[in-house]
C-alpha cells in the first residue's frame, strides 16, 4: 500500500522541531523500504500543535497528528498501515468520527487555500491546484478594464490595514499615463503579533507572484518588486525559488504565455525599519534611501517608485486575486458584510488555546473567533482584552466581544482591523504595561521626520513609564490624552497618526487600572515590577533552599530546613522564586 | 584597515550603476565584514561616488546595519506582543545572566555571542521565541533557553 506523508516545515514548525521529525520519517522509510511519498509542506495554521504530520492514504482519507516526536514515527506509520490509527494526538481526520476539528470547520480558506496542503517549493504542486489558471484566463479572455471591474465587484479591500478598495486603487494606476509602471508587493510585515504574510509567503509563494502578474497586466506594468522583511529568511528563500521556476515555465518574463505581456519580479530585502511598511517610505527604501514617508499627494498611482506610476498591495490582498478571477467576484462577495466583503486572515496569539493562523468570513463576531475557532482561553485565567491591529490598534474589552469582524465595526471600538494580528490577554496582563510596550515600540520606530511623532511619543512613553513606576499623577492622564490628540493631528503617516491608539483604547476601557497605579501605587495584574513585591509565607516555607539556589541575584537567605527570607532591597522581582517553590510559600503582592 | 578588500571590490563592481542598489550593496558587505566600520563606509563612498553622509544616514536608519563588531552567533530575542505577554523579559534576563552581559552590553567578551532585541519574529504562536543565527526556538522557559545556548558554545 502506498501513501503520502506531509510534514509542515514553515518557520513555526521548524521552531517546534519539525525538521527532526522530517528526518526521522525519511530515515525510517528508507531503512524499512516502505513505499511512501514524503512531502514537505508549510503551515496549515494550527501552530499550537506543531510539529504536524499528515498521513494521506491512496483513497484520499487522511489523518493529521499534532505535537509529533521523532520517536513516535515507527508506531504512527505502522498503525496507519494497519488502518488502526492511534487516537492520541489526532487533531484532524476525515474518516474518524468524533475528531472533526472545529478550528478548521469554522473557517473559509481563500487566501490560505494552499497553505499547508502543497509543497511551496514545487511549481507542479501549485499547478495541480489550479495555479496560474487565473493568469491564463486573464491573458486569454479579459481586457485590462474587465479585470479591474471584476476586482471592484468582488469588494476586496486592502488587507494591509487601511482597507482601501483594491479595484479602485488599480483603476487609478491604469489611468496614469506612462510607459513605465511598477507593481509592488508590501511584505514588510512589521506589526508585532502578526505573521499571516510570513505564512502565505512561506506556504504559497506562487499565489503572490500570480496576483502580482494579474495586477501588472491590469494596470499595464512590466516590472515588480516584493519588499520582504529580512527577518523572514525562509519566506525569501521560497520566493526566490518560486520566481525562478515561474520564469523557466514562462509565467514570468518576456511575452508571458506567448502573449504581448512581459513582467519580471525582483525581491528587495528590508533592512529593519517598521516605518517602511508605509507605502512612500517603502518606495524610498527600494530606491536605496532612508525609509522616510513623504507627503501625499502625489499618490503612488501617479508618482511612485522612481517617479513612475506604482501600485502597492499587501501580501494577503494579492493572495486573494487569483481565487477571485477564477471563481468570480460574486462567489467572493457572498462572504462578508455590506462594506467588508470576503474573508480575513488573523494571527491568533497570546493566551489562547489554538494559537495560529485562521481565515474567517468577515462579519464573524470576535467572540466566535476567540472561543469557537480559537478554542478559548489557554489557562483558567479569565479573558481581559484582545489586542487588534498591533501598535496602531487597540485593546478591546470583554463587553465589546460581540463586535463583528469588519473594517468599520472595529474602527468604532477605537482599535483598527490592521493587518490581522490578534493577541488575546488574560488577567495576568497589565493594560498600562501593554500601552507602554506599544509606545516604546512606536517611539523606537518613529523615523523622526514629524515633530509630534518624534517628541510626542517620547513624552507619552515617559509618562507611562512614570505611572508604571508608581510615580504618576492624576493630571498625567489628561496630558496623555492631550498629547495623543496632537500626535494624531500633527503626523504625516500612519505610524504617527495611529501611535496613540493603544493608549487611548486602554484609557477608554481600562481607566480604573491607570487610576489604581497612580492613586494606590498598585499594579492589579502584578506585572509592573516597581509596584510588586515577593515575600516568603513563613507558615508554608519548609526550608528546601530551592528558591535560594535559583535566585539570580542571591537575595534569598536561609539555611536548610529553616524559614527563608527575601532581601527586598536586592530583589529584582523576576519571579523565579515563585515559579520554583513547590510549596506555594512565596506570595506576590 | 579593511580586511576583505578584494571581496568588497567585487561586490561594488557587481552593483555599481544599478539603481536602488545602495542597501543590498551594504547588506552584502556587512555579510562579509559582519559590521560596517567607518573605514569600510569611507572606502565604499570613494569607490561608488555616493556621499559618505548618505551611506552613514542609511546605515544608522536601519536596525540591521551594525556599526560595531558582532559576535559569531547572533541571538535575536523576540519582543513582539505575544512574546511580551508570555514572558520575553525573563528569557532576556536569563540569557544576559548566562552570558555575563551587563545591561548596556550586547556582545560577549569572547566574541561568541551578540544578543539583540527584535520587534517580532513572526512565530507568535510559539511565544516566547528567540532566533540564533537562522534557527528559531519556541515555547522557551528561562531554563530551556540556557540549554539551547549551550549547543552553540
Amino acid at each position: 500500500m502506498s501513501f503520502t506523508i506531509k510534514v509542515g516545515l514553515a518557520s513555526c514548525g521548524r521552531a517546534a522541531g519539525a525538521v527532526e521529525v522530517y528526518e526521522a520519517i525519511d530515515k525510517y522509510l528508507s531503512k524499512n523500504k516502505i513505499k511512501a511519498e514524503l512531502k514537505k509542506t508549510a503551515c496549515i495554521g494550527m501552530c499550537f500543535s506543531e510539529p504536524l504530520v499528515e498521513f494521506v492514504a491512496e483513497d484520499g482519507s487522511s489523518i493529521t497528528y499534532g505535537k509529533v516526536k521523532p520517536v513516535e514515527i515507527p508506531e504512527l506509520i505502522k498503525q496507519f498501515n494497519n488502518r488502526s490509527p492511534i487516537k492520541n494526538n489526532i487533531i484532524l481526520s476525515n474518516h474518524l468520527k468524533g475528531s472533526e476539528n472545529t478550528n478548521l470547520n469554522n473557517q473559509v480558506r481563500i487566501a490560505l487555500r494552499n497553505c499547508g496542503n502543497i509543497n511551496p517549493e514545487s511549481l507542479d504542486d501549485y499547478l495541480a491546484n489550479k495555479g496560474y489558471q487565473s493568469l491564463e484566463k486573464v491573458l486569454n479572455e479579459m481586457s485590462q478594464e474587465e479585470v479591474i471591474e471584476e476586482i471592484k465587484k468582488s469588494g476586496l479591500r486592502g488587507r494591509g490595514g487601511a482597507g482601501f478598495p483594491t479595484g479602485l486603487k488599480w483603476s487609478f494606476a491604469l489611468q496614469a499615463e506612462n510607459k513605465k509602471k511598477y507593481v509592488v508587493c508590501n511584505a514588510d510585515e512589521g506589526d508585532p503579533g502578526a505573521f499571516m504574510d510570513r505564512s502565505v509567503l512561506e506556504g504559497d509563494p506562487h499565489s503572490i507572484i500570480e496576483g502580482m502578474a494579474i495586477c501588472a497586466y491590469a494596470i499595464g506594468a512590466d516590472e515588480g518588486y516584493i519588499y520582504c522583511r529580512a527577518e523572514y529568511p525562509l519566506a525569501i528563500k521560497h520566493l526566490k525559488k518560486a520566481i525562478k521556476d515561474a520564469e523557466s515555465a514562462g509565467y514570468l518574463g518576456h511575452k508571458i504565455l506567448g502573449k504581448n505581456f512581459s513582467f519580471k519580479v525582483h525581491i528587495k530585502e528590508g533592512a529593519g525599519a517598521f516605518v517602511c511598511g508605509e507605502e512612500t517610505a517603502l518606495m524610498a527604501s527600494i530606491e536605496g534611501q532612508r525609509g522616510m514617508p513623504r507627503i501625499r499627494p502625489p499618490f503612488p498611482a501617479t508618482s511612485g517608485l522612481w517617479g513612475k506610476p506604482t501600485n502597492i498591495n499587501n501580501v494577503e490582498t494579492l493572495a486573494n486575486i487569483a481565487w477571485i478571477i477564477l471563481n468570480g467576484s460574486a462567489e467572493y462577495s457572498k462572504f462578508g458584510t455590506e462594506k467588508s466583503k470576503g474573508t480575513k486572515v488573523f494571527a491568533l496569539a497570546g493566551k489562547i488555546k489554538n494559537s495560529g493562523l485562521i481565515e474567517v468570513p468577515m462579519g464573524m463576531p470576535l467572540r466566535n473567533v476567540i472561543y469557537d475557532v480559537g478554542g478559548g482561553m489557554l489557562t483558567d485565567k479569565p479573558f481581559k482584552a484582545v489586542q487588534l491591529g498591533g501598535p496602531s490598534g487597540g485593546c478591546i474589552p470583554e463587553k465589546l466581544l460581540d463586535t463583528i469582524v469588519d473594517y468599520d465595526s472595529i474602527t468604532k471600538t477605537g482599535a483598527i482591523m490592521g493587518s490581522g494580528g490578534m493577541v488575546v490577554m488574560d488577567t495576568s496582563t497589565c493594560m498600562v504595561d501593554v500601552a507602554k510596550f506599544f509606545l516604546n515600540f512606536t517611539q523606537n520606530e518613529s523615523c523622526g521626520k514629524c515633530t509630534f511623532c518624534r517628541i510626542g511619543t517620547k513624552r507619552m512613553l515617559e509618562i507611562l513609564t512614570r505611572i508604571t513606576e508608581g510615580k504618576g499623577k492624576m493630571e498625567d492622564i489628561d496630558t496623555l490624552e492631550n498629547l495623543a490628540e496632537n500626535i494624531i493631528k500633527g503626523s504625516l503617516c500612519g505610524l504617527g497618526q495611529t501611535a496613540p491608539n493603544p493608549v487611548l483604547t486602554t484609557l477608554r476601557y481600562f481607566r480604573d487600572e491607570y487610576i489604581e497605579h497612580i492613586m494606590n501605587k498598585k499594579c492589579p495584574a502584578g506585572v509592573c515590577t516597581s509596584l510588586i513585591k515577593f515575600e516568603v509565607i513563613e507558615d508554608k516555607c519548609v526550608g528546601c533552599t530551592a528558591c535560594a539556589r535559583k535566585c539570580p541575584v542571591n537575595c534569598i537567605s536561609g539555611e536548610v530546613k529553616k524559614i527563608h527570607k527575601i532581601d527586598q532591597d536586592k530583589c529584582i522581582k523576576c519571579g523565579v522564586c515563585l515559579e520554583t517553590c513547590k510549596f506555594d510559600a512565596i506570595k506576590k503582592s | 584597515m579593511i580586511k576583505n578588500k578584494k571581496q568588497i571590490d567585487e561586490i561594488i563592481s557587481k552593483f555599481i550603476g544599478k539603481k536602488g542598489s545602495l542597501i543590498p550593496l551594504m547588506q552584502e558587505i556587512q555579510n562579509i565584514e559582519r559590521y560596517l566600520s567607518i573605514d569600510t563606509m569611507r572606502y565604499l563612498s570613494e569607490k561608488s561616488g555616493v556621499k559618505l553622509a548618505e551611506i552613514y544616514g542609511v546605515a544608522t536608519f536601519y536596525t540591521m546595519f551594525k556599526l560595531k563588531p558582532q559576535g559569531k552567533h547572533i541571538v535575536r530575542i523576540c519582543k513582539g506582543t505575544a512574546c511580551h505577554v508570555s514572558g520575553a523579559n525573563s528569557i532576556a534576563r536569563s540569557l544576559k545572566q548566562e552570558l555575563n552581559l551587563k545591561d548596556n552590553e550586547d556582545t560577549t567578551k569572547d566574541g561568541l555571542f551578540t544578543i539583540m532585541e527584535v520587534a517580532c519574529l513572526g512565530c507568535c504562536s510559539l511565544a516566547p521565541v528567540i532566533m540564533i543565527d537562522d534557527n528559531t526556538y519556541g515555547k522557551l522557559t528561562p531554563d530551556s533557553v540556557v540549554d539551547i545556548l549551550k549547543k552553540y558554545n
